[in-house]
Formats: structure tokens, sequence, C-alpha cells
């Protein structure tokens, strides 16, 4: 056998030359842009990020000046990001699991009507959802001169939906703390009348206790520290409504557009989900006396959730990196500051890779996550 | 096999492309006299500056420079061929090679001569940053704009102006920055903010173009920033960068010499020795650049002097409407100066 | 017992029996039949009045058209040329409009599986290269039409199909890769597919935007459609891989040992024995990936190439008909309904297909 038809020699020979290759590549680009950039005169290095950027942002979580660094753009952006999805996650799930069951109901109404809404918002790109949205909220809405007032405090208009906050006073941190406490204790109780059932076969009420003990500590605290609430409520001043909470209208194009468009998918999910439960666990609950509503409860989806879970993360991936599209119904997201900063910076390849290299730690940090979870949750005795 | 053969067949097609698209190594100049056009980098759509028909037709003041550059250079005002380009996109555009010249109201700063690796090749327009508000909210300055939201598009100079501006007052505002223009222009329009602001120019451009009715649109009288608008190049081929400063300058003397479109046969024979440098060949003025003895002739007879692109495009009997102001010349109490062809 | 005493039966078939199973089967199914039913008529009229009955058709003006309660499909009437063509200059948009159908015509003689040969390639081949002369110009007497010109449905067509096609060979590469023994190229592989599959388009799409020139040695440029396709391509390449891999995941493993039995090496294996059947196994899934590029290619409006969602856009930023946008919306977003929805029945109904042969 001469020496080139050895399996391992190949192997290598293969390797090395898909290496050299690799790096022969990204050698040949990178000199190719150090020569071009030494050629235009452009900075490079990542000196920016500590320089005053000088631009204002629309909204941010976090405090922001114009006179703040760029580092500290990219952060607000990247919190931005960060709101925008996880209020999206919260939506679609919320809204995909309903469409999800409603296209198995056995009501015919019901199902066709599940179904429509998934094929049709599916089948449209989201850009193009995110721009109607955008431009029915801008065009329909009045302008913030007249508002419409859908409740005390509450006022929707071109600037967006505006709505009373309560004022942070210290006594709510003593109201968090209780809560903190509850959470616990409800657990434990869950356990221990699960417990229960097995060992004597009573069953315990379970849903009024465990909402008493979260919600119980931090209602008595609140009452004992004397109930100090007060609201910010949004008042008219010369152009617009100020104060208090507010959900711009780029916010709600963006997060609207998002959740429903994802939602769709995530039904789609759900419902493959439930049709991968045996059809006779069905049956079987059905026959030991179960409720419909509780055979889904108790039976179905427990087992579902395991189909269910892993392609439903891809979705929340899908919808964290579709937030990028902020840019087009201008949300100050990551994407947004990262075109501002390149536009004022001129440097583009520092600005991109790091607006990448966020995105991809984001997405490596969910599946991860969900990699967790979804070892937590899959059936123990599963062989 | 056939796999392969595509593959290969697709790959030379885009080598092939790129490589037709490609100038070649050394001066712009000769590139250009090679392929025989112009790539001009111009607005997206601009009414008056640079902005194209439904059939593709390009014209605005910012379109007129180009078709100078031609007529001097190619000896035709239509051997130029127009690149819209946003303006996040416009200086890797030219700083790639995509385009030749960037002639799309673009503004001058320190920064940008010191970073970007072009050239400014001289002012075409005096701007100035300000402001637009609806009629009906009943601002009369800017200084009333405290607490506004304010309609911006991105990566321009106007939104670092714009924040300077209220850092400086001591006013607060609320940005909502769109990255294209045709976006930031629906949204001011549909009402989304309570004002916007870029140079003075383009929101009369804008008004003109895009509100149901101009009227119901006052432009603010501050102005907050200087924008000294014009054309870039590449660093990198001297020669180029001489052909279009002149070219420039030559539009803006023959104004100040009265010499037009109408009469530049006539003015051919005159005896001024000015006007003389400039359209006849008196000190082989065109040898000196590099072009045709005539250069001068064909930029006036095809083009027109700087007044009458202005006057054409943005003037008076346009729907921009704008004043000479800054922009009249030097001798009408304006900043505009050609240089000495001499 | 006696016949009389038993209560009368539902009837098993009918309509009435359709009824009572589908929406009035209980107290709870009955309630949620007539909120739904009360849901459909609080919405179904008005939005029939708006979409037909009061809506202005054919040639009316845009003043008018304001006047009217319902859409005014004069809008895309007047407009159609510009959304469907872009900028593409308008004596030549017949050029385009052949292109277009050539490509619906594969695209549709793909669907059908006997014509599943080898003979297909070339013939996709051909439709391509004339697209792409038809496009162009500059030969057999066709006026030269530069790429930015280029606009509307034809664009959003071409950079899917060549997208997906050209991100092909490079899934499988890919998919064969991260499957490979020997690590190096299965790193390679994976740090790919995980890279750009955690990125979003539109990063890649400003990469391509504002890096590539620079990538490139100085006097080489390429233009933006070919950049924008690139990074359709190799956005498309990684999702396709993973597809692939599916694919090449579901043939046994005794088939490769067969092969290795009888003294096949590794490239012979693939070729004959495991690509076949792996992606006969996952073309639904290729063409899910297809709907998804048709979608995503709406994305290239943010780098500013005037596909069918940047063409709209134009259209609509017209002063005049500014009121109309949701007609253009609802227009386009028809279209892509339209082809999106056909394209995912036909991957639900090869998938039934295609599995029955297999359990055969």
């Amino acid at each position: 056998m001469p020496f080139w038809s050895n399996p391992a020699v190949r192997g290598g020979v293969y390797q090395v030359t898909v290496l050299a290759g690799v790096f022969a590549l990204g050698a040949y680009l990178i000199d190719n842009t150090l020569d071009n950039l030494a050629a235009r005169s452009i900075r490079s290095g990542f000196g920016f990020m500590a320089r005053e950027a000088g631009f204002e942002l629309g909204e941010s979580l976090i405090p922001y000046e114009p006179s703040d660094s760029y580092a500290r753009a990219y952060l607000a952006g990247f919190v931005n990001t960060m709101k925008v999805s996880f209020a999206g996650i919260v939506l679609c799930s919320i809204l995909g699991l309903f469409v999800g069951i409603a296209r198995l109901s056995k009501n015919w109404l019901v199902a066709r009507l599940a179904s429509f809404y998934v094929e049709t918002l599916r089948n449209i790109p989201i850009l193009l959802q995110l721009f109607f949205w955008y431009a029915l909220i801008i065009e329909v809405l009045p302008p913030s001169l007249d508002a419409i007032n859908l409740g005390p405090g509450v006022f929707l208009s071109k600037s967006g939906l505006l709505f009373p906050l309560p004022l942070y006073d210290p006594a709510h941190a003593w109201v968090g703390l209780a809560f903190l406490v509850g959470i616990p204790a409800a657990v434990f109780y869950g356990h221990w009348a699960k417990q229960r059932q097995n060992a004597t076969g009573q069953q315990l009420p379970r849903l009024l206790p465990t909402v008493g003990l979260v919600l119980g500590p931090a209602i008595i605290v609140f009452l004992i520290l004397g109930a100090p609430l007060t609201f910010e409520v949004p008042v008219f001043q010369r152009f617009r409504f100020v104060g208090g909470g507010e959900l711009t209208p780029e916010f709600l194009a963006l997060w609207l557009g998002l959740s429903i468009y994802t939602s769709a998918f995530v039904a789609e999910v759900v419902r493959a989900g439930i049709l991968a439960v045996d059809w006779g666990q069905n049956e079987a609950a059905g026959a030991l006396g179960l409720r419909r509503g509780l055979v889904l409860r108790l039976v179905v989806l427990p087992q579902a959730l395991r189909v269910i879970i892993p392609p439903t993360t891809n979705q929340y991936l899908n919808l964290a990196k579709n937030s990028s599209l902020a840019v087009a119904v201008g949300y100050p997201d990551l994407t947004s500051v990262t075109n501002t900063s390149l536009n004022q910076t001129g440097q583009a390849v520092e600005c991109i890779a790091v607006m990448m290299a966020v995105y991809l730690t984001l997405s490596l940090l969910i599946s991860a996550g969900m990699n967790i979870y979804n070892r937590v949750v899959a059936i123990p005795d599963r062989r | 096999m056939y796999k392969k053969i595509a593959m290969a067949a697709a790959g030379a097609a885009m080598i092939a492309v790129s490589a037709s698209g490609s100038a070649n190594a050394g001066p712009v100049l000769n590139a250009i006299k090679q392929k025989d056009f112009i790539q001009c980098g111009v607005n997206t759509g601009l009414a008056g500056f640079g902005i194209a028909d439904s059939q593709g037709n390009w014209t605005g003041i910012d379109v007129d420079f180009c078709r100078g550059l031609a007529a001097a250079l190619l000896g035709d005002r239509n051997k130029v061929k127009f690149t819209p380009l946003s303006a996040p996109q416009r200086f890797t555009a030219l700083q790639s090679g995509e385009i030749d010249v960037l002639s799309r109201n673009t503004t001058n700063t320190l920064t940008r001569d010191a970073s970007l690796g072009l050239h400014f090749v001289g002012v075409w327009y005096y701007d100035g940053q300000g402001f637009m508000v609806p009629r009906r909210l009943n601002v009369k300055g800017a200084k009333e704009l405290n607490g506004a939201e304010i309609c911006v598009q991105a990566g321009t100079t106007t939104e670092l102006n714009l924040t300077d501006y209220f850092r400086a007052n001591r006013m607060t505002f609320k940005p909502v920055v769109f990255e294209s223009a045709e976006e930031w222009r629906k949204a001011f329009f549909a009402g989304r903010c309570q004002a916007t602001t870029t140079d003075v120019s383009a929101l009369a451009s804008v008004r003109s173009v895009d509100a149901q009715n101009p009227d119901d649109f006052v432009i603010l009288p501050e102005v907050i920033s200087k924008e000294p608008l014009g054309p870039m190049v590449r660093r990198g081929d001297d020669e180029w960068f001489a052909v279009t400063k002149w070219v420039l300058n030559l539009m803006l003397e023959a104004e100040e010499k009265g010499i037009t479109t109408e009469n530049v046969d006539q003015m051919r024979s005159s005896t001024d020795p000015t006007v003389q440098r400039l359209i006849g060949n008196r000190d082989e003025m065109g040898k000196k650049l590099g072009l045709a003895e005539d250069w001068g002739y064909k930029v006036i007879k095809q083009v027109g002097n700087y007044g009458e692109s202005f006057e054409r495009n943005i003037g008076k009997k346009t729907p921009l409407r704008l004043d000479r102001g800054l922009n009249a010349q030097w001798t009408q109490g304006g900043l505009m100066y050609g240089m000495p062809a001499r | 017992m006696t016949d009389a005493a038993l209560p009368i039966a539902p009837p098993r078939t009918g309509p009435t029996a359709w009824l009572r199973t589908n929406l009035f089967g209980s107290w709870r199914n009955t309630l949620i039949s007539l909120g739904s039913f009360a849901l459909l008529v609080w919405a179904v009229p008005p939005l029939l009045d708006w979409f037909l009955f009061e809506s202005r058709w054919g040639d009316t003006p845009p003043a008018e058209c304001r006047k009217a309660a319902g859409a005014c499909w004069a809008f895309v009437h007047e407009k159609h040329r510009l959304i469907l063509f872009g900028r593409y200059p308008f004596a030549e948009q017949w050029r385009p409009l052949v292109g277009m159908a050539i490509l619906l015509g594969l695209i549709g003689a793909s669907c059908y599986r006997p014509f599943w040969r080898r003979w297909l390639l070339a013939v996709w081949a051909v439709g391509i290269a004339v697209m792409a002369v038809l496009m162009w110009g500059g030969v057999f007497g066709l006026r030269f039409v530069e790429t930015t010109l280029w606009g509307g449905l034809p664009l959003t067509f071409l950079l899917t199909t060549v997208g997906v096609g050209a991100a092909f060979p490079l899934g499988v590469v890919l998919a064969l890769g991260r499957r490979s023994k020997l690590p190096i190229i299965r790193a390679v592989s994976i740090g790919y597919i995980e890279l750009v599959r955690g990125v979003p388009l539109v990063s890649l799409l400003f990469m391509a935007s504002f890096m590539f020139p620079l990538f490139m040695p100085s006097g080489v440029q390429i233009n933006a459609l070919i950049r924008a396709q690139v990074a359709i391509i190799l956005f498309a390449g990684a999702y396709l891989a993973e597809v692939v891999r599916g694919g090449l995941q579901a043939v046994p493993r005794g088939q490769i040992e067969a092969a290795a039995a009888l003294g096949m090496g590794y490239w012979l294996t693939m070729r004959k024995i495991v690509l076949p059947q792996a992606i006969r196994l996952v073309i639904p899934g290729i063409v899910n990936s297809f709907i998804s590029t048709f979608k995503d290619t709406s994305l290239v409006a943010i780098v500013s190439l005037s596909d069918l969602m940047l063409s709209t856009r134009q259209a609509i930023a017209d002063p005049l008909w500014r009121p109309f946008f949701v007609e253009g919306y609802v227009f386009i977003g028809a279209i892509y309904l339209v082809f999106c929805f056909l394209m995912s029945r036909y991957s639900q109904h090869l998938e039934v297909q295609l599995n029955t042969g297999r359990r055969r």
C-alpha cells in the first residue's frame, strides 16, 4: 500500500491543507485590510471606545449622556436589545402557546382561525411586518397634542404609550425582600404538598396557598410600612407628555412585530410538541376521569415540553437576532448604536466586530442556558 | 461532475464581474479616461441636489458638478454614471474606489479630513443646520424646542451638532434616529416628531417634495452650525484632485465673469484675458491640467456656470425657493470666490 | 329494555352532526364557537368593506382616493411598475419580467419529482445565464443596464435562487466537515456554522456593505449587489449545513460500514451511498430554507438594494400617495404570502411523500 493511501496520512494532509487555507485566507484579508486602512489613513484600534460619544439616544434603561463614552453607548444599546428581546420572548411565548393549542382545538372555528393566524404571519417577512406596525402607529394615531386618553394617566399618541409609574420609596426595597422570601416558601409548600399527596393520597389545594405565600408577605410588609405609593403621572408639557412610564412607538412596533411574527413559529412548535405525545396518553388520562383541561395541564403539556424546548430556544434566538432590525424603525438597539458609531468614527471593522461579538455571546449564552434547563426537565428514567 | 463545472463557471463569472468593475492600479484619472466615464456618488434622492426621475435621469446642483467634470475631462456631460448613496455608505464607497468622486451634500470637517483618507475639493454650497417644525405647534425659535422629540438621520454631522446645541443651551430633547432618509422624512411628515433638523437647504428640499402642503411647515430662523458642503475625492491621485478643484473654480469664476451657456460662443472671442484663460486656450490652461484645450468651453456650454445651475435646481423659481444668500458671488455680498485660473 | 326507552341517538352524519361535534359539542365549546363567531362578525365586514366594497380601483386620482372610506387600490395600479421592477429602465422592463418568468418556471419544474435528474442542474445553469443576459444586456442588441438599477421582484427572486443555489454546495461541505473524524476540519466547520448562526443577517449585510471593500486588494471592488449576494450565501450556507447534517445523521451507520467493507473510500461512500440518501431526506428542509431566504432577502433594503421591499417604500414615499401605505404593504405582503405559502405546502406534501417511501 503506498503511503498516500494510508487514511492517517491522508487525514493529516487534508487537515494541514484546510488549516493552511484558512490561515492564508485570513492573512490575505487582514493584509489587504491593513493596506487599505494605511493607504486611506483610517485610524484603527479600539481606542475610540473610551472617547466621548457625543450623540444622544432616544431611550435608554441605564443612565446615558452624550458626554459618556462610546463603550457606554454600546452598553446602552445592548441593554435596549435585551429589553426588547426579553419582552418579545415573554409575549411570543404566551401568544404562541395559546395559538398552538387553539390549532389543535376540537372546535373547528377556533382551529381554522388559529391556522389562518399562523400561515399568514409566518409567511410574511418580519421586516415588512415591522414597517407595517410602525407606519400604522405613526400614521393612524393622533399627535401627542390630541393624545387618546385610555384611562387615568394613560395616553396613547404618535409619541407612544405613556402610563403612570409608581415612584420609588425606600419601603419598596423591603417589599421586594419579602417577595423574595415568599418564593422559596411557596416552592417548599409545593414539595410538601406533593409528598403528602404521595403518602396519604390527600390532595391539598395548590393554587391559592402558592399565590398567598408569594404575594402575602410582600403585601403585609407593604401595609405595615404604611402603603407608601405615589404615582408619577405623565403631564403634558410644551410638546408632549413627560414623566411616568413610556413605551415609544419604535419600541412598540418592534416589540409587537417581533412577538407576533415569532409567535406563529412558536405555535407550530407547540402543536408539534403536543402531537408528539402519544394519543394513548390522552385516552388513558380520559379513562381515569380527568377533565380535558386537566389532561392538557397534567399529562400532555409536561411531556410535550421536552419536545418543545429545543426548537423554542431556536425561536427565542431568532427573535433576539431579529431585534437587530430595530435599525429600520429607529429603535436605539445595539445595531443602531453600531451604525451611528461607525459613521461618526469611520472605524467600520472595529464597530462591526464588537457588534458581532456581542450577538454571538448572547446567542451562545441563551443556548447554553436552554441546554441546562433541558437537562433539568428531561425525564430522569428515560434510558 | 456537472455540479463541479457549474461551480467553476460561477466562480469564473464572479471573478470576471469583479475584474470588470475594478479600476486599474494607478491614478484615478487614467482609469477614468480608459473606461470613458466618471462614476459619481450622489444622494439617494434630495430634490434640487441629486435626485432621479422615474426614467432614471439625474438632476440637481450636485449632479451638475459631476456633469461638469465629465464635460471637462471626457468632452461629454453624459459620460457620467451615478451611484445613489446613503449617508452611512458614502465614505466607504469613495474609499473603496466604487466611485471616483463624491458629490453628495457632504460637510467638510477636521475629523473627516484627518481620519477618512479623503480630500475635500472645495465649497459647492455654504449651508447651515436649522430646524423645521409644523406650523400648528406655533414655535418661533429653536430655543423653544426644549423637551421636543426630534427626527434625525443617522450617520451625519447633524446628529452631533444637534446634541451640542442642546447641551450648550441646557435644554433636553429626544432623538428619533433613522437609518434611511426615506424613513426619516416619512416619519417627520407623518407627525412622529415635533421637529426635525438638518441643513437648511435640505429642509427646504424635503419640504418642497414630501410635505402635502409645504406651507404647513416652518423653517426656524436659527442656524446652529456652519456646513460647508462640497465634493470629495480619494487621496492618492493629485492630478484628479486638481481637475475636480479647477472645474469647481471654473464654474464659479465663469459666473463672476458673466459667461453663460447662452453667450459662451460669443464670449469665446472676448478679448478679456481672464475669459480667454477660462474658455479659450490662452496660456494652455487645459494642458496644464491634462485636459483638452476647450475644457472650459465645454463645461459652460454643456452644463453652465454655477449661478445657472443654482437657479435651475434650487433657486427662487424652483419649488425649493432658496435665496442665494451666502452662496452669492463675493462681488454680490456672498462667499463664492472662484480662485483665479492663471 | 325496549327500543322506545332509549334516548334518540344523535345522527352520526350530515351537517347537524358535523356542527355538533365540531362547534357545539359541549357548553364550553359552544361558548368558544359563539365568541369566535362574534369576533368574525366584528372584524370581517369592515375589512371586506375596506378591501372591496368601499375601495377605489383603476385610475382614481389620489385626491379622490382620500375621500373614499375603503382601500385605494389605485395606488397599486399607479405604482405597480415601480413596486415590481424598481428603477429598471421603464421601456426595458419586459426583460426582468421574462427573466422572472423563466426563474418561476424553473422553480415550478423543480417541484416536479420526475424531473429530479442531473439534467435539471444544466437547465438551471442555462436559465440563470439567460436571466443574467436579459438583466444585464449589452449583447444581442439589448441595452446595458447596470446592477444599481435592478430592483423589485426579479431582484428578490434572483437573490434567493442564486443565494440558495450557491449556499447548497457550501452547506454540504460544511455538514460533511462537521461530521468528519478529523479534528481540525471539524473545528473549522463547527466554528463557521456557529459563528454565522450566532449573528443576525443584518450584521453580515453591514459587513458586506462596510467591510468587504476593505478586504479587497486596492483597486479591486465588487459591486453592492454581489456583496449582498455573498452575504446571503454565507448566511444561508450555515443554515443549510445544519439541515444537511440532519439528513447525514439519519443514514444508518450500517450503510457506511457496509461500504467500507466493500473497500469504498470516504469520498466514494459519501458520493454514492450517504449523500444521495441524506439529501433526499432533507429536501423538505431545503425547501424551508428557500422560504426563509426568500423572506430574508427583504433585509437587503437596509443596505439600499432596491428589492421588492425598498421599491415599495420608494413608491410610498410619494407625498401624494403617502396615506396609502397600507395598500402597498398589503400588496407585497400578499406576494410574499402566496409564494411562501405555496412553497411550504409543497414542502409538507413532500415530507409526507418521502416519508411513506421510506417506511415501505
